[in-house]
């Protein structure tokens, strides 16, 4: 399983990278930890005439405190956001979620900026941006989450956008996030997070739709002083999965309800 | 169109010019004739591939070998002292039973390697957690895990990975 020949270029500098990706004509993709891209291109699902190379665009390898905001640069590998203090002192939540992600070795390599831009609903990072209002910085603008995820693997990002930075609001409250899977390193075949902000709770699923969710309904029944087990039943309201190889449609949405309601158990 | 790769393999510094498709576990295999780092599942998932890039444990199928460039790579042939013997995780690995077939037995010593430079006293639940990305199917992971605690005992009572008793032969 051999990739298809590309043109190879590397960045260092954000300017650089999007010069790059525009003289691509549309047909660059941006390389950063591969873990997601590699794959599809030795599957040949994806044959991109050339690559830009941003491991060295040393700008956007940070995590960064701001009046309570927590600032990650796109190139943060997993492994630099799980060791992070402040991360887990001001959003522990993203700590924890960083931990889970695929294994060691995925950890190393695989960034947030690359976890966001593409898409993937069985990601988990795009289900805290959507939760908790996070917003995904380009080179040249700001995109609230809510509006960044359309579709499966879709985004607003124009063929030369470089994602910059998600800026998420800092939560040191109570939190979980609960992925259901068959072996430790894979994708949630349906995850739920929650998360207290603002005296209120935020609540989250994962690859329960082309998108992520936000348990709107569930966020409410909780706020009117629902207990955990009645405000979860309405978890898979107006959701409808799809069904593959893993689960059902129906199995999917038991899920989000029993491990929203987990989530809210154990977080508390 | 070849680019030049500059990087240290196992401390010898390199120089080649390699396709830009080029994975770094074929880089590593076909052009520096290590191949002790196995390509198993091919897919990301099975960790056989697993090498170390400046320190950190990474899939090698998973990563062009472009992307080393300026990178310390070190594979299962840099992980025994220059002048013979073993690391304390082959000898534990030997000792202990720790494979059948031996396929995936490069990449569970380099996760290890990593796993035990982090965290030189791990319990079992974080020895499981830190292999994770590692599969073998012969042993059940009962003697990997005995394996890769022998080391860590032995690396914490002093038995430095360059000085290691040369064990059989």
């Amino acid at each position: 399983m051999i990739p298809a020949a590309f043109e190879y270029s590397r960045a260092t500098s954000v300017a650089e990278a999007v010069d790059l990706l525009r003289r691509g004509g549309g047909e660059a993709k941006v390389l950063a930890g591969g873990h997601s891209l590699i794959p599809l291109m030795r599957l040949r699902l994806a044959q991109p005439t050339a690559l830009v190379d941003i491991n060295g665009v040393k700008e956007l390898d940070y995590i960064r405190m701001e009046e309570g905001r927590v600032r990650v640069g796109a190139l943060t590998r997993h492994a630099t956001v799980v060791r992070s203090a402040e991360v887990r002192r001001h959003l522990p939540l993203l700590a924890e979620i960083a931990g889970e992600v695929g294994d060691p070795q995925v950890r190393s390599r695989g960034t947030v900026g690359g976890v966001l831009a593409h898409a993937d609903s069985a990601g988990d990072y795009p289900t805290l941006a959507v939760m908790l209002d996070a917003e995904i910085v380009t080179d040249r603008r700001r995109i609230a989450a809510r509006d960044f995820f359309q579709h499966l693997f879709t985004t607003p990002l124009a063929p030369d956008e470089l994602v910059c930075e998600v800026v998420f609001p800092a939560a040191p409250g109570p939190h979980r996030y609960l992925k259901f899977r068959r072996r430790l390193f894979d994708w949630a075949i349906v995850a739920a997070g929650v998360q207290q902000l603002d005296g209120g709770w935020r609540v989250g699923l994962t690859n329960c739709g082309p998108t992520p969710v936000r348990a709107t309904a569930v966020e409410a029944a909780l706020a009117q002083g629902a207990t955990p087990s009645a405000a979860s039943a309405a978890a898979a309201d107006g959701l409808n999965p799809s069904s593959d190889l893993r689960a059902s449609s129906e199995y999917r949405r038991h899920l989000a309800r029993v491990l929203t309601r987990r989530a809210l158990e154990q977080a508390a | 169109m070849p680019h030049p790769l500059t990087l240290t393999v196992n401390g010898t510094g390199r120089e080649d010019a390699v396709e830009p498709r080029l994975l770094l576990v074929h880089y590593l295999r076909e052009v520096c004739g290590l191949t002790g780092t196995h390509v198993g599942c091919d897919t990301s998932q099975c960790g056989a591939c697993t090498v170390l890039v400046d320190g950190a444990p990474v899939k090698s199928c998973t990563m062009f070998a472009l992307q080393a460039e300026g990178c310390r790579i070190t594979t299962v042939e840099g992980l025994a002292p220059a002048g013979g013997g073993l690391h304390p995780l082959q000898t534990a690995f030997w000792e202990q039973h720790g494979l059948q077939c031996g396929f995936c037995t490069p990449g569970f010593l380099m996760a290890a390697t990593a796993l035990l430079a982090e965290n030189p006293d791990p319990t079992d639940e974080e020895i499981g957690r830190g292999l994770e990305g590692n599969l073998c199917r012969c042993t059940g992971y009962v003697n990997i895990r005995r394996a890769v605690r022998a080391a860590a005992a032995a690396m914490r009572a002093g038995a430095e990975p360059a000085a290691t008793a040369v064990v059989g032969g």
